[in-house]
């Protein structure tokens, strides 16, 4: 079958666009055998959970992350009494943020927590200035406005350091995406990324800017001195290609590679194939959607795998496979129990859609109301605490 | 709170004051507003939002052709050469409620600007009409002398028209001729109450680092008349503040979440009778699950405020004076 194929049907994956094989799903085994990652096996999660004397977080439970790169190094390591820091980032392109855009930063949080290690949050405010046309002040704008939602995620600020690419690219960080630069050749880097030579230089030269914080020197006030500090990625699986240049450049930098823990595309209210896009609102909830919003997306436009009649779905059960409802439960239902229950009920045709979506419902109204909380709590100085250029003395504790 | 544009106009309906409104899009200099209202009925003016070094704060309103001088208006008000200054943004949105570009006689009408002095072109006198921004700068409002005097009459303000160009000598014998225009109260505090708060739970939070409030382990289930209501301390808590890193209200806060799940757990009926005397572990295993998440939320919100005020001030901190 897979000879059959040609170029163009493939599933397309990049920082920049993600497609299904023609009005399919993304085959997850394909990708990681295509970008090479590792599957997150049970063993790797019972490891953590001993690691971190806690429960793993729902997202491991429920193989929401569920690739990696090294990240049973960065385990040994830690056994070892050898720490690392976490990497993510958010390239500010809209105002409006929506709970797939938290789920890295949800799950971040708990590695935070869980592992007691040191965090840089990248808001690439110059990215989204070249790709969307913004201008250089709306851009940074928005980093800011960003910030506050990522904050809420309920970050401490005593390990947490955030750093917009226009304010604080210059020192220790240049000197690592000039270093970076000098081992990707144009060749490579249109291999990785597809440019074209319409491409303005600015995309092109962009790649090692998302490189260069997998490198503790480039946080010289935090990391001084401490070169073999491991870093490691929570991200969604489409930023791969950055860190198969960095990690491909890291070993000739004399740093250890940056690891990588991956997680699933979020689907969009409408369904697996359909497009979460900012334009169109009702494509996703939103932490400013009210509970009455919820609801009505929910109902409205969740799509669902349930049979078309009552008698049919008591036969036939439910198509769990594309069944919104069920999908985002298992994102955000942190009861293992009460998610099997619904999974043998729901899946049987006990369980009507209604009951699903009504669950749903209170599940992310709870969410989102603890995030709205936590946001107004969010000040224009506590976010300029945490992007304050400071030590982190307790980043370990 | 900040009057708004439409109850301004509400309450200049209700006085039976004369205006003629006029929409157009956000305009922040005087050139701007004159392309869309200079061809009807009244004159443009010029509004200037001051400060002197005691922190008082002025209008200035003058028809945009009268030549405003800061240093003669400054020596005219008794303050001396350089004695008043443009007021910095923050004023403008803390006292004036207003945005830039929109300073206006009409700002008077909030509580916080109880205190700015009010100086008025004696050149509008003799007008027919001229315009004003209602509160934003997306419209202006013409109105005349006397219906202007009629509304600054309604707020407690005595309108004071003067010639903004006279430039009397001010010296021994001359007394300044504008004097009686300062504001003579202290003026209001333009600090929003959480700074007073912010102040206070910085000495509190010396105590509050080391306390970990241990719900889950320490909570002994209640029987139901046991839980006694805690009063809210003292008076000192500004409960019309929003302070994240104020302890009372956080441990107030967490005892409340306890304390409903505690009743909660408790009366189910069918729980008394199942559990009997694995009563007291079920409740505390069901605290510990459903608070766990939600009070560790809560305390990563006070520590994340308590470490911004902490530093905030230490940006701020001066060096020991020798």
């Amino acid at each position: 079958m897979a000879a059959e194929k040609n170029e163009e049907e493939e599933q397309i994956v990049t920082p920049w666009e993600v497609a299904a094989e023609k009005g399919g799903k993304i085959d997850y085994d394909k990708l990681i055998d295509k970008f090479g990652c590792q599957r997150l096996d049970q063993s790797l999660i019972d490891r953590v959970a001993r690691l971190t004397a806690a429960p793993p977080h729902v997202f491991l439970r429920r193989g929401v992350f569920f690739a990696h790169r090294d990240f049973n190094q960065v385990l040994d390591a830690y056994e070892r009494g050898e720490k690392f820091y976490l990497y993510t980032g958010r390239g500010p392109s809209s105002e409006a943020l929506h709970l797939g855009h938290l789920v890295p930063f949800m799950f971040t949080k708990y590695l935070q927590d869980a592992f007691k290690v040191p965090l840089v949050i990248q808001l690439t405010d110059d990215e989204k200035c070249m790709w969307k046309n913004l201008t250089v002040e709306e851009s940074q704008r928005l980093a800011r406005e960003n910030a506050k939602d990522i904050i809420a995620c309920g970050f401490d600020v005593s390990r947490t350091f955030i750093f917009s690419d226009f304010d604080y690219i210059g020192g220790s960080f240049y000197k690592n995406m000039v270093k970076i630069a000098q081992c990707v050749t144009y060749n490579k880097v249109v291999g990785i990324f597809g440019f074209s030579g319409e491409d303005h230089i600015g995309k092109v030269s962009f790649p090692p800017i998302q490189a260069a914080p997998s490198f503790p020197s480039s946080f010289p006030h935090l990391f001084s001195g401490k070169d073999s500090l491991r870093c490691l990625i929570p991200c969604a699986i489409d930023q791969d290609p950055y860190f198969r240049m960095t990690r491909d450049v890291a070993p000739r930098l004399g740093y250890h590679k940056p690891a990588l823990i991956e997680s699933s595309f979020f689907p969009a209210l409408q369904g697996e194939t359909g497009k979460m896009s900012a334009s169109d609102p009702n494509s996703a909830i939103y932490v400013t959607d009210s509970a009455k919003d919820i609801k009505n997306k929910i109902n409205r436009y969740a799509f669902s795998g349930g049979q078309d009649s009552v008698e049919n779905h008591r036969k036939f059960g439910a198509n769990l496979e594309v069944d919104i409802p069920f999908k985002y439960l298992g994102f955000f239902l942190e009861d293992d129990n009460e998610l099997e229950h619904i999974r043998t009920e729901y899946g049987s045709g006990r369980m009507l859609t209604g009951e699903v979506k009504k669950r749903l419902t209170e599940v992310l109204t709870e969410l989102v109301e603890r995030h709205r909380r936590a946001r107004a709590a969010v000040t224009d100085e506590m976010v300029d605490a945490f992007m304050a250029i400071r030590p982190l003395p307790n980043m370990f504790n | 709170m900040a009057i708004t544009k439409e109850q301004l106009l509400t309450r200049l309906q209700e006085l039976q004051i004369v205006f003629s409104k006029y929409e157009h899009p956000v305009v922040l200099t005087v050139e701007a507003q004159a392309k869309y209202v200079g061809n009807m009925k009244g004159a443009l003016s010029k509004n200037l939002f001051l400060k002197d070094k005691k922190q008082r704060y002025y209008i200035v309103s003058a028809l945009a052709d009268t030549k405003v001088d800061l240093k003669v208006l400054s020596q005219r008000l008794g303050l001396g050469k350089g004695g008043v200054r443009m007021a910095p943004e923050e004023a403008l949105s803390e006292i004036l409620h207003v945005p830039l570009g929109c300073v206006t006689p009409f700002a008077l009408v909030n509580e916080s600007a109880r205190h700015v002095s009010l100086l008025l072109d004696n050149g509008f006198k003799s007008q027919e009409c001229f315009f004003f921004h209602p509160l934003s700068n997306d419209m202006s409002i013409a109105i005349n002398a006397h219906d202007l005097d009629k509304f600054l009459i309604s707020i407690g303000k005595a309108p004071a028209y003067v010639d903004l160009e006279a430039t009397p000598t001010v010296g021994k014998g001359q007394p300044p001729d504008l004097a009686s225009l300062v504001p003579s109260d202290a003026p209001v505090s333009a600090d929003p109450p959480v700074k007073q708060e912010s102040s206070k739970s910085l000495e509190k939070n010396h105590t509050s680092a080391d306390k970990q409030p241990v719900i889950a382990a320490g909570a002994k289930p209640a029987k139901p008349s046991k839980t006694s209501t805690k009063e809210k301390p003292s008076g000192a808590v500004n409960t019309s503040s929003i302070t994240y890193a104020d302890t009372n209200k956080f441990v107030e806060e967490i005892l409340e979440k306890t304390r409903t799940i505690v009743l909660s757990e408790i009366k189910e009926d069918d729980n008394i009778e199942k559990y009997r005397e694995q009563l007291a572990t079920i409740v505390s295993n069901n605290i510990s699950k459903q608070l766990s998440m939600e009070l560790k939320n809560l305390a990563i919100i006070f520590k994340n405020t308590a470490y911004t005020e902490g530093f905030k001030a230490g940006i701020h901190h001066q060096p020991k004076r020798m």
